[in-house]
């Protein structure tokens, strides 16, 4: 690609006339065109795979063929002689040094971490676990050299089921017993909630097992100068990653350097320390040569950890008007064969989420993770919380159908008033603002509510073959994960604050550190709009460093929507530090008293004077430092490190209206309305982009995606064309608006967007294809709602539950 | 997802592609690559050589022959949707490759290929099987016609001889009167069909006077319905075209896979041959 490419797309993207120019004088709130764009488009992008070291050398795996087994041997002498090899090993070959990869949440009292060494060496838990590696020349060497180590498994019983996993007697997956941990919470009397209710709804939902698909697929790049270590990695956490790194394989922390240079893309599959991660330090520290590992995709379906997998049992006890009492949540969480880094966090990121918006007097969450053989789950786009949407917004829709009203007026019934926040609803959260009235008003409006379920009674009236659903999903989320205090109730391994820092340069240029670690979302354009308002300097002016410990020293990295919320409000604080020094010298170099400055525009001006010094005036006197008021020290450049009080909470309304084919089974989305408030908004186009994207990978899970294992324990969608991902071809336009109510938790007022998407639209979905065939007798159609599922729902037969 | 390791040989004339083929029973062209490749990559398939076709001149295009069109085997799925030529003669056939997979797919693969990959989930096999093309095979010893209901032999298995390759296809033009439609049920725009129904119908006086049904993936081989081409001979457009399309999948043993099962592939073929049917006779 060259510099001439980079500027047609620009043009192309100019004159597509899809983005509205930016207009008024603040950045905040501009549809500002991402400056990370360009580089990425044009292919001038590092990711790790592209990464070149001299002498470098090619790791691969071998990965089990078999869920459960006992290794016999494993002999890789005969891979040592081929062409190119330069090193074999077995698990045993590290035994000593590997450590055992960490779990950061030990959600309860009762939790059994198991060991999890990062190459097995006596026992294989999941298809895929690495038995052996190869190292090479080249990749192609390595793949050939694989074929000849010779490993002898004996077998196990596979642990597939959930259930026959806990029943006694069951095959043990480790020798502690196939439970991780269970936990209970409740709130108010339960019981009076439940005695008597003249109505309760009763379901059990599975939460299909999925395969995050980042673009980019995992790579690691370590190197050592023999004294210090490098590690590049596709990941979202180089900070996490270095602490575990450092606990796990002994190599003190101020000798590691992580770098997460460009990253395709996570959704929570890169928050993690994997074996792959550990392995290539300790390769490159026994052989002295900088060894890089790049997985195909076949092999991460296989290996990068897995998402949702729950049985939830739900009941809901409400009085004869719908008025909720009381709600049950037992869940059955999938851990797989083992503990990583928030595996068992996950389903407690949702246990104060099933109350949703709506009001109730008693509450029970209970919980109990448990082992299986299979690829270990833990965080994937919304963890948690979108399970909780799921199983709410379902049994909501349940409840309007038992009551015989419409969707929407179940929920109004229930959900807390706008003019009653902050609430602190029955789990315990307090929720600081929210109007979920405004946004389900205009969501319908959009919608054309009403005209749709006139359609939809006009086709079941005439017994039209193609059916119309209509999906409702009322969400609120918690996100902005911090805050720390909180984070150490719930027992979480770290804090939950944010740093940022700002480097005032000479001529005047700016340069922001975070701590977050984008990897699609567009930070290093935010973060400029959020310092450009904050120190009145040109947009383009500013530069943002992220995603290398040695540059941005001090991060909890980027998850769980929380990286504006903290992180963007840590830059805005720095930048107000910024301010305060500059403001001390400014008064001293214009000979007033700093309370007679005010700051406007970049500058510092004497209050009823022509006198001023801008920001990059001041930068530069910093940098001489020739004439400085005493007790200053030569730099504006300032740190600042956020925790919030409390989590953010946004909220939305999403209408989905489906047509389903009842002789084919097939659904076709054909209109969908998101209504989401996110508060305040910093770029309205990267918010578009973070609702549309979320929205696909929700849709996915309703209707396309599933990680499917036989009763032996292999993946049967280790390729693209098994695990189904829809494109933009599948997907339908999305109307999108946005309600906005400020968050009070943070001085921008923003709450975080990166999950709402996905964690709305899965349930508007699925209400849609149930709403679409109650008529018929069908209540549930188990996720993903394919053809062949949704047709035998219709059929009466398995694959739909009917009443 | 590398290969093992194969000898190349890049072909400068058919004849020493051929000669390459019959020396070495292990050895397989490679054409555009799109389902060759895959199998290669996941270790499924360990040719010795791959004799690359690409360069040969003489195999790619589409030529008008008057009774009949003729398409090269190195045409591409681009092409040939794109061809006016197949477009107005054998309408079919661009209708069924403008669904195969997506746009960097259709530039790569390659009409011959497809048909030689042998895959019964592919989307051309059904059309050519409906169409009653002829597929031109050549090798050493000249050429040799193969009607397309003799081409399609097992899963991935066609009945061209070691040291045979395909060079091309002739579609019968059909004439005046025929209608045409590929109704292809798949779950996201990129898959495979999960069932495939290739149709071509003669109306006249308002009833069917011939129908060509063609199935795909509803066996390890491309299919022809020809008990639902039987009952619909002779049916007028309307409410008796749907029971005669119950008789859509005698005859047919679906496979059973994480997308669908045998009794609702059979249950679709029904469905969308009726479907297929009523949009090539032009039904309201």
């Amino acid at each position: 690609m060259t510099e001439l490419d980079a500027g047609l797309v620009g043009e192309q993207i100019a004159e597509s006339g899809q983005i509205a120019e930016p207009t008024g004088r603040g950045e905040i709130g501009r549809a500002r065109r991402r400056k990370e764009d360009a580089r990425l488009l044009t292919g001038h992008t590092r990711w790790t795979d592209n990464l070149q070291q001299p002498g470098m050398v090619q790791v691969m795996f071998l990965r089990s063929p078999m869920a459960h087994a006992r290794i016999t041997r494993v002999d890789v002498s005969a891979a040592k002689e081929l062409p190119g090899v330069l090193a074999a090993f077995s698990g045993r070959d590290f035994a000593d040094e590997q450590g055992s990869l960490p779990c950061a949440w030990p959600v309860s009292e009762d939790i059994v971490i198991p060991d999890h060494p990062p190459m097995a060496v006596s026992e294989v838990r999941y298809v895929g676990e690495a038995v052996a590696c190869v190292v090479a020349t080249d990749r192609y060497r390595a793949a050939d050299a694989l074929e000849a180590v010779e490993v002898d498994y004996e077998p196990l019983p596979a642990v597939m089921d959930m259930h026959d996993a806990l029943t006694p007697g069951s095959p043990k997956v480790h020798e502690s017993g196939n439970k991780a941990f269970s936990t209970t919470i409740t709130s108010g009397d339960v019981e009076a909630a439940f005695r008597d209710a003249p109505v309760v709804i009763d379901r059990t939902y599975i939460q299909q097992r999925l395969i995050p698909s980042a673009m980019e697929p995992r790579a690691v790049l370590a190197s050592t100068d023999g004294d210090t270590f490098t590690l590049w990695s596709s990941t979202q956490i180089p900070h996490v990653l270095r602490v575990m790194l450092a606990v796990t394989t002994g190599i003190p922390e101020h000798r590691l350097r992580v770098i997460a240079p460009d990253v395709g893309g996570g959704f929570g599959s890169k928050l993690q320390v994997t074996a792959e991660e550990v392995l290539c330090l300790l390769l490159t520290r026994r052989l002295g040569r900088p060894v890089k590992w790049s997985e195909s995709r076949s092999e991460g379906n296989l290996t990068v950890h897995h998402g949702r997998d729950q049985i939830q049992h739900i009941r809901l006890a409400a009085e004869a008007d719908g008025r909720i009492r009381g709600l049950r949540v037992e869940l059955l969480a999938d851990m797989g064969a083992y503990l990583m880094l928030v595996t068992p966090g996950v389903p407690m990121l949702g246990a104060s989420m099933f109350n949703a918006i709506y009001k109730m007097d008693a509450y029970e969450f209970a919980c109990t993770g448990v082992f299986t053989t299979k690829m270990p789950t833990d965080a994937y786009r919304g963890a948690g919380r979108p399970e909780a949407t799921f199983a709410i917004e379902r049994v909501m829709d349940e409840l309007a159908a038992e009551l015989g009203i419409d969707p929407l007026e179940a929920r109004r019934r229930n959900w807390i008033r706008h003019d009653e926040f902050p609430y602190t609803t029955i789990s315990g959260l307090t929720y600081d603002s929210g109007n979920y009235e405004a946004a389900t008003e205009r969501a319908m409006a959009l919608f054309g509510y009403d005209k749709l379920r006139a359609e939809q009674a006009d086709r079941r009236d005439r017994g039209d073959p193609v059916q119309l659903g209509i999906g409702v999903s009322t969400y609120t989320e918690m996100c902005g994960l911090a805050p720390s205090r909180l984070l150490g109730m719930a027992n979480y391994g770290a804090g939950g604050w944010e740093h940022g820092s700002v480097r005032m340069l000479p001529t005047g240029k700016v340069e922001v550190i975070t701590g977050t670690s984008p990897h699609g979302q567009g930070h290093v354009t935010s973060w400029s709009q959020i310092a450009a308002d904050a120190l009145g300097v040109p947009f383009d002016d500013i530069t943002v460093l992220h995603g290398d410990t040695a540059v941005a020293h001090k991060g909890m990295d980027t998850y769980g929507s929380r990286s504006l919320v903290i992180g963007g409000v840590a830059v805005l604080q720095a930048c107000e530090k910024v301010k305060d020094k500059a403001r001390k010298l400014a008064a001293h170099l214009l000979e007033c008293s700093p309370d007679d400055l005010e700051f406007e525009a970049g500058a510092f001006k004497v209050r009823g004077t022509g006198a001023s010094k801008t920001i990059q005036e001041l930068a530069f006197a910093a940098f001489t430092a020739h004439d400085l008021p005493e007790g200053v020290e030569a730099r504006l450049d300032s740190d600042a490190t956020f925790d919030p009080d409390n989590y953010s909470f946004p909220h939305g309304t999403h209408l989905c209206a489906v047509e389903v084919d009842t002789e084919t089974g097939m659904v076709k989305i054909r209109s969908y309305v998101a209504v989401d408030d996110v508060g305040k908004v910093i770029n309205p186009l990267i918010v578009e982009g973070q609702v549309h994207g979320g929205i696909a990978q929700g849709v996915a899970q309703a209707l396309f995606e599933e990680a499917v294992y036989d009763a032996d324990g292999n993946l049967l969608t280790a390729t693209m064309a098994d695990y189904l991902l829809p494109s933009a071809a599948d997907l339908p336009t999305f109307t999108t608006d946005r309600t906005e109510t400020p968050s009070t938790g943070n001085p921008l007022g923003v709450k975080g967007v990166g999950e709402a998407g996905t964690i709305a639209s899965t349930p508007a979905v699925v209400n849609a294809v149930v709403d679409a065939l109650r008529p018929r007798g069908v209540r549930d159609v188990q996720m993903p709602c394919t053809p062949e599922r949704v047709w035998r729902a219709v059929q009466g037969t398995r694959g739909g539950v009917r009443s | 997802m590398i290969p093992a390791r194969f000898d190349y040989l890049r072909a400068g004339s058919l004849e020493e592609a051929c000669q390459a083929l019959a020396a070495d029973e292990d050895a397989k062209v490679i054409a555009g690559g799109q389902s060759l490749l895959p199998l290669l990559r996941l270790r499924l398939s360990y040719p010795t050589t791959l004799v690359d076709i690409g360069r040969l001149p003489g195999l790619s295009g589409v030529e008008d022959r008057g009774d009949h069109v003729h398409i090269g085997a190195m045409t591409t799925h681009d092409e040939v949707m794109r061809s006016p030529v197949v477009n107005a003669a054998c309408p079919l056939v661009a209708m069924a490759t403008a669904t195969v997979a997506d746009p960097a797919v259709r530039h790569r693969g390659t009409f011959g290929g497809s048909l030689a990959h042998g895959d019964p989930a592919g989307d051309l096999p059904a059309v050519v099987l409906a169409l009653d093309g002829v597929l031109v095979a050549r090798s050493e010893r000249g050429e040799r016609d193969i009607p397309a209901a003799e081409f399609f032999v097992d899963y991935l298995e066609s009945s061209l001889r070691p040291g045979e390759i395909l060079a091309g296809v002739r579609i019968p033009k059909l004439g005046e009167g025929w209608g045409y439609h590929y109704e292809k049920f798949h779950r996201t725009a990129q898959a495979w069909a999960i069932v495939g129904v290739a149709a071509a119908v003669r109306r006249s006086n308002g009833a069917i006077q011939e129908a060509r049904v063609g199935l795909t993936n509803m066996g390890s081989t491309p299919l022809r319905a020809r008990a639902v081409e039987a009952a619909l001979r002779g049916v007028e457009v309307g409410e008796q075209v749907r029971p005669a399309c119950e008789a859509a999948a005698e005859g047919t043993s679906p496979p059973a896979d994480l997308h669908a099962q045998p009794d609702y592939r059979r249950h679709l073929a029904k469905v969308l041959t009726y479907r297929a049917i009523g949009k090539a006779a032009g039904a309201p």
